[in-house]
C-alpha cells in the first residue's frame, strides 16, 4: 500500500484507508521518541521548511522535533523574519522558496486556501499546518491517534465539540475526520459561534452542553479566543464558563471512560476548570506527544514512504 | 454616407419586430423601411444621387455613397446600455482605462456605459465628470454617462453638487463602493437629487454585518472557512433605501440585486407605489456560491454570489418585471489583486463582454423572452437615465446587431479589457456581438475572415 497524496493540505480529500495508514504509521513511529537516540535516518538529506505566517510554538515544535527525528533539515521562517512583511505576495514567497528546492514546505497561514494555492504552484510536498478557519489536517489526525489508542476504535463513538467552531479550523477537520471515520460528532456552543449549514460536515448541532456531553465518548474543548471578544461573540468569559466551561460536574454527564481532550494553549478556568485539565480523563499531554509521531508519519508518506526509506 | 443595415429583423421592445431595412445618414436613423426588393421606398432609394460630400441631391441615378451592409439572420436592437461599469480612470489605469473599456463595452455590444464614481480622485466634482466625458470623446465609440458621488470624496458625510455635475454630463448619483451608512445623509441626499432631477443608484450594503466577508455566507463558506456575507447585509439596506424613497419621493435604484430577500423587498415596494428601480447582473442569475470551491478569486465579488434559491429569485425578479435592468458590475482588476489568497483577493470581475452571452441564455432556457431582455439591457436602463435610444427616424443611430445562432466560448485571452479577471472561462455561449453602432459608425465589427464592413469608418 502506498500514500497517494503529494501534499496534506486538508481531512476532505484524505479516504478511511489513507487516515487509517497515517495512524498506523504514527503508531509505529512513536517508539522512536522514547528511545535514548531519538533520531533515525529515514529522510537525512531531506529539508523541510516551516513557514509560519502565523504565531505559533507548540505546532512549530511539533513540526520541527517531527522531522529532525527523521534526520531531515529544518528552516524555519516565520512571517517576521520573511519577506512578506516587506510586501512580497505568498505566492513569490513560494516561488521562491521552490527555488531552493526544499522537499516539504510546512506552511501555516492566516488565510484560508493558502496551503491549497502554495501547493499548486510548487513540486515541494505541503503539508497544512493550519489555513485560517479552513483546516488544521494533522491536529485532526493526532487527535484521531489520541482516541485510536486509547479506546482501540473510533468507529461507533460518540465525540463532543464545544467551543468556538466558526473560528476553528480544529473542529472543522475534526468533525470533518471522526465522522469520516464512523464516530457521531455533536458540537455545541453560543449560536454566535455556530455557522451556517455546519450539519453540511456531518455533525448535529445539541441545544446546550450538557445534551452534547451526554454519553459521548470523547469531549474535546476548543479554545475561547479572548482577541475575538470585540466581535460579540459572547458577553464576558465568566458567563461563557458559566454556560459552556466544563467542569468535573458537568462531566459526569459523559460516559464514566470519557476522553477529555483539548488543542491548546487551554484557558484554565474558561472552556476547561483546572481539575479537569489535569484529571484522570483527560490525555491532553497525550495530544501532544503524538503530535510528533503523527507529523514524523506524514513526513514519512508524503516524501514517498517505503521507496524513499534508507 | 449614408448606411443601409439589410435583411436583418429589427427588435425595438415596445415599437417595432419585424423584418425591416435601417437606413442611416449622416449618423442618425432616417427611415426604417420594408426590405430591399419587397417595395418602393427602398428603389427610390437606389436612385438617389449624391453630392462631393456624400449628400443625396436628386433620384434618378443610383446613390454611389450608400454603403449596404447584409445583415440577414441577424437582429437589430438599439444599443444596449451598462448602466453600472467601473472604467477605473483616473487613478486605476493599471486595471482598465476609459479607453480600453469602451472598447470592451463595445465589442460586449454596449453604445453607452455608466462608469461608477469610485476612481481616484472620486467623481465628486464636475472637474473630473468633465475630464471623463471628454477623454471618452476623445477615444469615440461607445458612450460615456457618468454617475457621480453622492457625497464629497464618498465619505458619506456632506452631498457633492450634484447641479453642476449634471451640467457637465452626470446622470446619476451613486454610492457603489462605499455605502452611505448614515440614513439621514442618504434621506437628504434623495431630497436633493429629487430636486435636481437624479435617480440615485444604491449600493445596498451593511458595513457592519458584511464585516471582514468575503463570500456567501453559508454551507459552502462554512466548509472552506471562509468569512461570510449574509443575504440580510444587502436586504436590509434595500428595505431602509425603498423607506427613504417612500419618505423622499425620489427615483431610487437597487444596483446589484444578489438575493431573494432584496427582490422580495423591492417587489413589495413597486406594488406600494414608490418609485424603485433595480438591476442585476449576469453572474447572480448563472452562477452560485459553489463557484467559489478551491478558493477561486475570480468568483469574488461584492454583493457575493448568493445559493440556488436567491439564483432562482433573481430569475423570477427578472420575468415578473421586479428586476428592470441587467447590468454587469463590470470590474477590472489586475492578477496582482486576484492571484492571492482569497480573503485578500479584490472583489469583483469584468464583465461586459460576456454580458449579452449570458444573458441570452434566459432567453434560450425560456425564462426571458428576447423583447424582454433586449428592455432590460437597452430599452430600460435608457428610461431610468433619460435617454432615448429607441430605433425611430430622427435619433441616433446607436445600434447592436446580434448573431442569435454563433456558438462562441469564452476566452478571456480575446478579451478588450485590460483584465481578465472573470469566472466564466471556457462557457460555451449561444448568441453574439456582431456589429456595435455608435452614431452610425463601427465601434465594434465581429471579424469573420475577408467578410469585413471595409467601407464604413472604424472609430
Amino acid at each position: 500500500m502506498r500514500f497517494e497524496h503529494k501534499d496534506l493540505l486538508d481531512i476532505e480529500s484524505l479516504s478511511v484507508r489513507d487516515i487509517t495508514m497515517i495512524l498506523d504509521t504514527a503508531e509505529g513511529m512513536k517508539e522512536i521518541s522514547s528511545r535514548p537516540v531519538k533520531k533515525v535516518p529515514t529522510l537525512r538529506g531531506k529539508t523541510i521548511v516551516l513557514f509560519f505566517q502565523e504565531p505559533s510554538t507548540r505546532t512549530k515544535l511539533s513540526f520541527d522535533i517531527a522531522a529532525k527525528r527523521l534526520s531531515a533539515d529544518t528552516i524555519s521562517i516565520s512571517s517576521g523574519s520573511s519577506s512578506m512583511v516587506k510586501g512580497e505576495t505568498l505566492i513569490d514567497t513560494a516561488k521562491n522558496l521552490e527555488a531552493m528546492n526544499p522537499d516539504i514546505i510546512v506552511i501555516r497561514h492566516s488565510s484560508s486556501g493558502a496551503a491549497e494555492l502554495i501547493a499548486r504552484r510548487v513540486k515541494a510536498s505541503v503539508v497544512n499546518g493550519g489555513d485560517g478557519l479552513h483546516a488544521h489536517p494533522t491536529q485532526a489526525l493526532l487527535d484521531m491517534m489520541s482516541v485510536r489508542e486509547k479506546k482501540g476504535r473510533i468507529e461507533g463513538l460518540n465525540i463532543a465539540i464545544i467551543g468556538d467552531i466558526t473560528h476553528s479550523r480544529v473542529a472543522r477537520s475534526n468533525i470533518i475526520g471522526f465522522t469520516k471515520m464512523g464516530a457521531a460528532v455533536t458540537v455545541a456552543a453560543p449560536p454566535t459561534m455556530i455557522p451556517a449549514g455546519i450539519e453540511t460536515l456531518g455533525c448535529s448541532v445539541a441545544p446546550d452542553v450538557e445534551s452534547c456531553i451526554e454519553n459521548a465518548d470523547v469531549v474535546m474543548m476548543l479554545r475561547i479566543q479572548k482577541e475575538r471578544q470585540e466581535s460579540i461573540l459572547f458577553p464576558t468569559e465568566r458567563e461563557y464558563s458559566m454556560l459552556f466551561g466544563l467542569n468535573s460536574q458537568r462531566l459526569r454527564g459523559a460516559r464514566r471512560d470519557v476522553l477529555v481532550m483539548h488543542p491548546g494553549p487551554m484557558n484554565r478556568g474558561v472552556e476547561i476548570s483546572g481539575d479537569v485539565a489535569d484529571g484522570e480523563h483527560s490525555v491532553i499531554l497525550e495530544q501532544v506527544t503524538n503530535g510528533v509521531a503523527l507529523r514524523m508519519a506524514v513526513f514519512y508518506l508524503v516524501s514517498g514512504g517505503m521507496k524513499n526509506a534508507d | 454616407m449614408r448606411i443601409r443595415l439589410k435583411g436583418a429583423r429589427v427588435l425595438d421592445p415596445g415599437n417595432m419586430d419585424d423584418f425591416k431595412d435601417i437606413i442611416i445618414a449622416d449618423g442618425v436613423i432616417e427611415a426604417i423601411v420594408d426590405p430591399a426588393g419587397k417595395d418602393e421606398p427602398c428603389k427610390d432609394e437606389q436612385l438617389y444621387l449624391s453630392d462631393e460630400n456624400g449628400n443625396a441631391t436628386q433620384k434618378g441615378h443610383p446613390d454611389k455613397s450608400m454603403v449596404e451592409i447584409d445583415i440577414t439572420g441577424m437582429v437589430a436592437v438599439p444599443g444596449l446600455i451598462d448602466m453600472h461599469v467601473h472604467l477605473r480612470e483616473p487613478g486605476y489605469e493599471y486595471k482598465e482605462t476609459i479607453e480600453t473599456g469602451l472598447r470592451s463595452a463595445a465589442k460586449g455590444g454596449f453604445t453607452a456605459v455608466c462608469p461608477m464614481p469610485n476612481t481616484s480622485p472620486v467623481n465628486d466634482n464636475s472637474a473630473i465628470t468633465s475630464f471623463m466625458v471628454s477623454r471618452a470623446r476623445e477615444i469615440g465609440g461607445c458612450r460615456l454617462y457618468p454617475v457621480g458621488a453622492i457625497t464629497r470624496g464618498s465619505k458619506g458625510e456632506s452631498l457633492c453638487e450634484y447641479g453642476d455635475m449634471k451640467r457637465a454630463g452626470m446622470v446619476a448619483v451613486s454610492d457603489d463602493g462605499r455605502p452611505v451608512s448614515n440614513s439621514r445623509v442618504m434621506r437628504r441626499a434623495m431630497e436633493y437629487a429629487r430636486g435636481i432631477g437624479l435617480p440615485v443608484i444604491s449600493h445596498a450594503e451593511d458595513l457592519d454585518l458584511a464585516q471582514d466577508g468575503a463570500m456567501n455566507e453559508g454551507v459552502v463558506a462554512t466548509r472552506l472557512g471562509i468569512k461570510g456575507i449574509p443575504n440580510a447585509a444587502e436586504s436590509t439596506m434595500v428595505m431602509r433605501d425603498i423607506a427613504l424613497a417612500e419618505l423622499t419621493g425620489a427615483s431610487l435604484h437597487i444596483a446589484h440585486v444578489s438575493c431573494k430577500e432584496s427582490v422580495d423587498a423591492i417587489r413589495h415596494g413597486k406594488s406600494r407605489g414608490v418609485k424603485v428601480t433595480a438591476e442585476t447582473a449576469p453572474h447572480y442569475f448563472t452562477l452560485t456560491d459553489e463557484a467559489c470551491s478551491g478558493y477561486d478569486t475570480n468568483a469574488k465579488m461584492n454583493p457575493p454570489l448568493r445559493t440556488e434559491d436567491d439564483r432562482q429569485a433573481i430569475i423570477e425578479g427578472l420575468a415578473d418585471g421586479t428586476i428592470d435592468v441587467i447590468a454587469t458590475d463590470h470590474a477590472p482588476h489586475s492578477i496582482l489583486e486576484k492571484d492571492v489568497e482569497f480573503d485578500r483577493a479584490a472583489f469583483g470581475i469584468v464583465g461586459l463582454e460576456t454580458s449579452l452571452g449570458l444573458s441570452m441564455k434566459l432567453v434560450q432556457d425560456g425564462r426571458l423572452s428576447f423583447e424582454e431582455l433586449i428592455k432590460k439591457m437597452a430599452r430600460n436602463p435608457a428610461a431610468l437615465l433619460g435617454i432615448d435610444n429607441s430605433l425611430k427616424p430622427g435619433n441616433s443611430a446607436d445600434i447592436t446587431v446580434i448573431d442569435m445562432d454563433s456558438f462562441w466560448s469564452v476566452n478571456p485571452g480575446t478579451f478588450l479589457s485590460k483584465s481578465r479577471n472573470t469566472p466564466f472561462t471556457g462557457f460555451s455561449l449561444k448568441g453574439e456581438v456582431y456589429l456595435t453602432l455608435v452614431q452610425g459608425r463601427v465601434a465594434y465589427q465581429r471579424h469573420d475572415g475577408g467578410n469585413e464592413i471595409d467601407c464604413i469608418p472604424e472609430i
